[in-house]
């Protein structure tokens, strides 16, 4: 008898710990913000610029601001979709969540940033609900990133500190040899609209260079640029627009005239990281700030000062990060706080162009750096991009968005990525794109292609 | 304590034992099972973050998939099997006949057991991204080939249908002839020594003893190899999926069916899907009992043997 209620005793001491063990501990007492973001970009720059940050854990999952307030940082890979599942979890269960559970602050990419601006989806708070006029407070924001952010009925839902005119940044070895200068202002000239640049690009074949590396590279500037969205608000038929074909038909021309590299299929693999590097025939590419920063300077296996930036054909956004506050934060004083310091403050932005070299969201203070000898780049020879950046960010206009741009954008590349290798024929590739996009998003009922 | 019978009965703790297995089968296979089932009536799936159903629409799924082009995805998969399996079991056939056959007197053969199993070790998702690198236009496989003089100009292997193709077959391959092997060779070894002895005193050649002894004595293996197999190809995907990007390029010619249930998840469409896992059910069970059939049928006390005998190899189930 004696050992059965030793037993029981240990059996209800160990059920009470384990239970005691999945009850979350709260910490100090202090509020809690929930912040979802897919890397620690984000996090950095709230570091860097707002006041009130007093010190973050070692491992990066908690921020703790002056007054005792915790900062917890959620962070889920982008690849495969990880990011949006995770938040999509979360959002739906936010109406039920405890206050120190719910989600205040997430962020949301230019490919997907729609799905969470929708009104009917009501995840990202309209910026006037949380004290933000846009009108007069987000002034100095480049418009096309303030349409981006918002939703069919013009309401913004999102704001952001980052801004990716993007620009053709070529080698000077190359122009060098090729026109025999490698003046940015001259090789703009070679590069300025399509039609210069694809005469441009038979002298460079004749050289023995490709303009570009793969048709890849080009897709942003036809896609970012088309009239309608690919799904109309509230309907279920993708347009395919008249751009898109275009694109495929430039590129069919451009790599049959030899003017790309066959070898390289598509981005973010290894033959396209390998033409970056110095025993390369590609000429140019196409990028943004980051894409300067991350990608192309980190695959260069050359010496600084061999790249340099010039207009592109035509102005193009490509990526960018949005900040939105949550529907049904319990702290929206702080997220209000939160999001102006990191996406409005001019001070606070032009620091974040310093040391991060982002291209950021203030039409004046961009036009101050491109003025200014101290925001030049050490990669690019001591040229200053925001020179030519500037001007992009100021005369693009963005494509109007849908929820569906994600999966459009990657499949129809993918299905006519086929067709330009040659493995298929027009129309099958055609049929590919309906086959996939419907099984991506099962609530498509028609894709019309224009005629 | 009380003792009501002289015999103590310990059978039911036996059932305690066993408890925790099925208590876990239930929830954690059971029950989804079940919903899958369920869900498969239904039309249900996710638009952005908006959900949709479930709606109950009867067998419409399953005819949506009838007319979807997942039959020729069933062919890719059956193809890609082929390519892998055929291989496989002729290779781990051979070894395992030398590795047990005494008069070839091998050394190393726990060394060579061991690395041949190797490659089973590996995450299949590392082997394809290892394969994509290797095999890629400007990749170390061309730059030998080129540099070596075999060939002028790279070889575009993952952007033909054939290239592709051989590539999931060879890894595949790779991946699980060293566990077939070691499958077969604890099978061989069963075979008592008595019958190889008295064949070699009436003048068998090796030849014979293969075809005449060896093989008929370990059909029920061989049987369970095929099953295992078969099942393990239906579910073929991350070895294609890896290498392909999820895409089963060039044209979907390298699209298995996992592969086509998994782009159904993206958009979280549990109806569809779930008519798709059932379809590979109802599949995998007639294949199933097929081959069992097939293997079994003149030897009736075969069959329970080697359920035993697999039960206790099969500590995972493998593809063969």
């Amino acid at each position: 008898m004696k050992k059965r209620a030793v037993s029981i005793l240990l059996i209800t001491a160990m059920t009470v710990s384990l239970a005691a063990g999945c009850g979350k501990s709260s910490g100090s007492g202090g509020k809690v913000i929930n912040i979802y973001s897919w890397n620690n970009e984000f996090r950095e720059r709230v570091e860097a610029v707002y006041p009130e940050v007093k010190e973050t854990s070692k491992d990066g999952t908690v921020t703790t601001l002056n007054d005792g307030t915790e900062i917890h940082w959620i962070i889920n890979p982008n690849q495969d979709g990880v990011y949006q599942q995770k938040l999509d979890e979360a959002l739906m269960k936010q109406a039920d969540a405890a206050a120190d559970d719910k989600v205040d602050i997430f962020l949301s990419e230019t490919d997907y940033v729609n799905k969470y601006t929708d009104k009917d989806a009501d995840a990202a708070m309209p910026l006037k609900d949380l004290g933000i006029d846009p009108d007069k407070d987000l002034s100095d924001q480049y418009d096309f990133t303030k349409v981006t952010a918002s939703d069919t009925d013009g309401v913004q839902r999102g704001s952001t500190w980052q801004c990716c005119p993007g620009l053709l940044v070529y080698r000077r070895d190359i122009a060098k040899e090729v026109f025999g200068t490698d003046d940015p202002e001259e090789i703009g000239q070679k590069v300025k609209d399509w039609d210069t640049i694809e005469q441009t690009a038979g002298e460079l074949k004749d050289k023995g260079y490709f303009t570009f590396s793969s048709y890849a590279d080009t897709f942003r500037l036809y896609g970012n640029s088309i009239d309608d969205s690919w799904v109309a608000p509230g309907e279920t038929v993708i347009k395919v627009d008249q751009k898109i074909m275009d694109w495929v038909d430039d590129s069919k021309r451009w790599l049959d005239a030899g003017y790309l590299d066959k070898n390289v299929k598509g981005q973010w693999n290894d033959d396209w990281n390998k033409a970056m590097g110095s025993a390369s025939k590609v000429f140019a590419f196409l990028f943004p700030a980051w894409g300067i920063d991350f990608t192309l300077s980190k695959n260069w296996d050359g010496e600084n000062g061999v790249w340099g930036v010039t207009n592109p054909p035509q102005e193009y956004n490509w990526g960018g990060s949005y900040v939105h506050a949550c529907t049904g934060t319990d702290n929206a004083e702080l997220v209000k706080d939160i999001i102006l310091a990191v996406t409005v403050d001019k001070d606070n932005l032009l620091k974040i162009s310093k040391d991060y070299s982002d291209f950021t969201n203030t039409v004046s203070g961009m036009q101050e750096a491109a003025q200014d000898d101290s925001y030049t780049s050490e990669f690019l020879g001591g040229q200053n991009a925001f020179t030519y950046f500037a001007p992009v960010a100021e005369n693009i206009e963005i494509a109007p968005l849908s929820a569906y741009d994600q999966g459009c954008v990657e499949l129809i590349q993918n299905s006519f990525s086929d067709y330009l290798q040659g493995k298929v024929d027009y129309e099958k590739a055609k049929t590919n794109f309906e086959t996939a996009i419907i099984e991506r998003y099962p609530d498509i009922t028609e894709i019309q292609w224009p005629e | 304590m009380k003792q009501k019978n002289k015999k103590i009965d310990y059978s039911k703790w036996g059932y305690y034992f066993i408890l925790p297995f099925f208590i876990s089968f239930f929830i954690f296979s059971f029950i989804p099972l079940v919903d899958t089932i369920r869900y498969s009536f239904f039309e249900y799936y996710r638009s952005g973050i908006k959900e949709v159903g479930p709606n109950f629409v009867g067998m419409a799924n399953y005819v949506s998939l009838l007319g979807s082009d997942m039959l020729k995805y069933a062919a890719n998969t059956m193809i890609l099997w082929i390519i892998g399996f055929i291989p496989q079991i002729v290779i781990a056939l051979v070894l395992a006949e030398w590795f047990v056959d005494a008069r070839l007197k091998i050394h190393g053969t726990q060394f060579f057991k061991v690395v041949i199993y190797l490659p089973n070790l590996i995450m299949a998702s590392a082997f394809a991204m290892l394969f994509f690198t290797m095999f890629s236009t400007n990749g170390p496989v061309n730059g030998i080939l080129m540099s070596i003089g075999l060939i002028s100009k790279p070889i575009d292997f993952l952007g033909s249908v054939i290239g592709t193709r051989s590539l999931v077959g060879f890894m595949n391959f790779l991946m699980w002839f060293g566990n077939s092997t070691i499958m077969l060779m604890a099978a061989i070894m069963g075979i008592s020594p008595d019958i190889f002895e008295a064949s070699d005193l009436d003048g068998c050649n090796s030849f014979q003893r293969f075809f005449y002894i060896t093989l008929p004595q370990i059909r029920p293996i061989l049987a369970y190899t095929l099953i295992t197999a078969i099942i393990g190809g239906l579910q073929m995907f991350d070895v294609p999926q890896i290498l392909t990007n999820g895409q089963g390029s060039p044209d979907r010619t390298s699209m298995t069916l996992i592969m086509f249930l998994n782009s159904h998840l993206k958009s979280k469409n549990y109806g569809m899907a779930g008519a798709l896992s059932v379809y590979l059910f109802i599949v995998s069970g007639i294949l199933c009992f097929f081959v069992y059939r097939m293997t079994n049928n003149d030897d009736p006390d075969g069959s329970k043997a080697a359920a035993k005998k697999a039960k206790k190899l099969a500590k995972k189930q493998g593809r063969g």
